[in-house]
């Protein structure tokens, strides 16, 4: 489904990814761990269309087409969805819009008719109850005022309802408490599918309690250094990251 | 070009001509005061930009086209449905009350509203030292103007204790911008083009002691045409009064409107203005604030969208004359094109003024590199226990914003004009009017994201 070869990427003339080779399959859950500044939130956003980042070098083919010759709303309709480490604050746009007019580019994309607002509406529901947001929380503007909690919540919120075939999340774990950290989980887990993926950008192998990742991958000084399976997680939270970066050095 | 009239003799011989049909022109004081007032105007014509308060609003295309009234045309009251409120109305089509189209009924006692001239009729000497007693011809030539020609506008008188509630809504149409032909012989004007329609408003608003209000100026054109109007509300807010006064500018394309409005505060008195400007030419607005008497405070919330080659100007002056007052602005730009808009909020604290608190926030957004904002915050603080704190600045769309609004699926273009709406309807949140929230929410949305429902869009 993704294959990232060799991406090399710089913001303002500093390079950040030094060389990332990953392969993604239809069904995988994958999580990519790795201390602060080692270019884990940088490679996420560059997935996702983010336009201050220069890819300097490297190719990255989602569904066997070119990702980085497409648009960041393109490739959203495309189905790659990316969860905000920092959710963004609209003031004055609302919730209800956001979303709306989110899941009908994706339902435009796909060739289904848009969804009125009754129908839309009934979609929404169903969600909120999952992620257990009140429904006052559609007519506030998007993220603002929300706590961390209500932000990060609202991104896997958009996530159930887009239902997208790529789902990068990036750090959606860090500042939740246990019971919001279930919820996340909990709406992650309900997308599991053999025809969709994950990868969960993380911190913390707290996060892997609850999901279940099929590879884990520790991301230093902008190259993967290391690739496994859950063993490596549980590795990294008893031993921390020093010994993988000296491993690679 | 030679044979042009000079600015100040066409107004001074269109004085001449229609001062006898003034309202209350048998009355000596206000014929007095009239002819002060074009005598007053004829010396000094309009402002220029050599004027330090007209720096950044050329008049200039005022003074050099002539206007005169326009043709009383019959307006259908279907069109204004549009335009009302759930309101007491008085509707004034192109400078004078229209009874027919007004709704008066069921108004409680202790509140008299009438049209300026009908109040003059009725009781010639009530208004002697009321009007021009805030804003007089000295002023500026508008100012001038107004007092010397205006016909009719509002006289509200609300008496002690009474609490309106219902708003009352002075409706302004400009029907038709062709000028009235009588004097078609010297109408001819520099260009060769026809004058436009002019016309004058003069509000007067009087809230005794205790008693609580809401006022709704609202503007409307139903015909695109070249017109220029002048207006003076003056406000006399007696101890312990409220009023909340909203202004909605719907103006036409080739409008200029130059505005006054003066607000005298007493004791613990409160007044709230709320302005949205989103149509228009050549739009000034004036609001000064004297906060007089211990206690009194004022805030002004201010929204304005201009776009092609629109000037909006919003010009406030608070004066804290006495301890313990309170000043709060709050005003939103957007302009794109080639629009400009100006914002120069002035704030004195006077010597005595111990304890005063003034806040003023002004935030422009340009949508083009060829708009144009410019903001003037002034204080001037000459007492030494003050709370005054103020910031403005201007700037574009937010990239983190766009780029999570497109990472969502929304086309570039459906992003930025959904930033533009945000940053316009975060305003919204501060009027506490619904039916004028949704009235304004449904422009904006009508203007930057056709086929939204209002219900997605309002908070």
């Amino acid at each position: 489904m993704l294959s990232i070869k060799n991406l090399k990427v710089e913001v303002e003339g500093k390079a950040i990814l030094n060389g990332i080779d990953l392969e993604v399959k239809a069904g995988e859950v994958h999580a990519i761990m790795g201390p602060n500044g080692s270019g884990k939130s940088t490679l996420a956003q560059v997935l996702a269309g983010r336009e201050q980042f220069t890819v300097v070098d490297g190719t990255v083919s989602y569904d066997g087409q070119d990702l980085l010759a497409l648009a960041p709303e393109e490739r959203a309709r495309r189905g790659l969805f990316l969860g905000f480490q920092y959710p963004v604050e609209i003031p004055g746009v609302s919730n209800v819009y956001l979303l709306k007019a989110a899941v009908n580019a994706a339902r435009t994309a796909r060739g289904e008719p848009e969804l009125d607002a009754f129908d839309f509406l009934t979609l929404v529901r169903a969600r909120l109850e999952i992620m257990d947001i009140p429904e006052t929380f559609l007519y506030r503007a998007v993220n603002e005022d929300f706590s961390g909690g209500e932000k990060k919540r609202n991104e896997v919120l958009q996530l159930l309802l887009l239902e997208p075939r790529l789902a990068i999340l990036d750090e959606t774990d860090s500042g939740l408490d246990i019971d919001a950290l279930k919820l996340v989980a909990n709406g992650v887990n309900s997308l599991r599918a053999p025809d969709r993926a994950f990868i969960l950008v993380t911190h913390y192998q707290r996060l892997l309690d609850y999901i279940t990742p099929d590879r884990v991958h520790v991301l230093a000084g902008g190259r993967i250094v290391k690739s496994g399976d859950r063993a490596l997680a549980l590795e990294l939270e008893r031993r921390g990251y020093d010994w993988v970066k000296e491993e690679a050095a | 070009m030679s044979a042009a009239l000079d600015i100040r003799d066409w107004y001074r011989q269109e004085f001449a001509g229609s001062a006898p049909g003034l309202a209350g022109a048998g009355l000596p004081w206000l014929a007095a005061q009239r002819r002060a007032a074009i005598e007053q105007f004829a010396s000094r014509g309009f402002p220029t930009r050599k004027d330090e308060d007209w720096k950044y609003t050329d008049v200039a295309p005022l003074a050099v086209r002539y206007f005169r009234p326009a043709s009383a045309v019959p307006v259908d009251a279907a069109a204004l449905a549009a335009f009302r409120f759930d309101a007491w109305q008085l509707v004034f089509v192109d400078g004078r009350f229209a009874p027919a189209l007004s709704q008066l009924d069921g108004l409680p006692d202790g509140v008299r509203l009438t049209s300026l001239a009908a109040r003059l009729r009725e009781a010639p000497d009530a208004l002697e030292g009321w009007l021009g007693r805030h804003v007089g011809a000295a002023r500026h030539g508008f100012a001038a103007l107004n007092l010397a020609f205006a016909e009719d506008g509002a006289v509200i008188e609300i008496r002690r204790g009474v609490e309106l509630e219902k708003p009352i809504q002075l409706l302004s149409v400009s029907s038709d911008p062709a000028p009235r032909r009588a004097n078609a012989a010297a109408g001819s004007s520099p260009g060769a083009t026809e004058p436009g329609s002019i016309q004058h408003l003069r509000h007067l608003i009087l809230v005794e002691e205790s008693a609580h209000a809401a006022v709704i100026e609202s503007f409307v054109a139903l015909t695109p045409g070249a017109s220029f109007s002048t207006g003076v509300t003056e406000i006399d807010l007696a101890a312990g009064s409220e009023l909340t006064h909203y202004r909605l500018v719907q103006n036409g394309e080739d409008a200029s409107q130059i505005d006054t409005t003066h607000v005298q505060q007493g004791r613990d008195s409160r007044y709230v203005a709320h302005a949205v400007t989103l149509g228009g030419r050549l739009l000034r607005h004036e609001l000064d604030c004297a906060l007089a008497a211990e206690g009194a405070e004022c805030r002004f919330n201010g929204l304005t969208l201009a776009r092609g080659q629109a000037q909006v100007d919003t010009h406030t002056r608070f004066d804290h004359l006495a301890p313990h007052t309170t000043s709060r602005e709050w005003v939103r730009g957007v302009l794109d094109d080639e629009a400009r808009g100006v914002f120069s909020g002035r704030v004195v604290v006077h010597p005595n003024a111990q304890r005063s608190d003034a806040e003023q926030s002004n935030r422009n957004l340009l949508l083009s590199p060829r708009a144009e904002a410019d903001s003037r915050p002034q204080l001037e603080i000459y007492a030494d226990d003050v709370k005054c704190a103020h910031g403005a600045a201007t700037g574009s769309l937010d990239p983190d914003q766009l780029f999570y609004l497109r990472s969502r699926g929304l086309e570039a273009a459906h992003a930025r004009q959904l930033l533009v709406y945000g940053f316009a309807a975060d305003a919204l949140a501060r009027l506490p009017f619904e039916a004028l929230r949704r009235r304004v929410a449904g422009a904006l949305g009508a203007r930057l994201l056709p086929g939204a429902s209002l219900e997605e869009l309002i908070r």
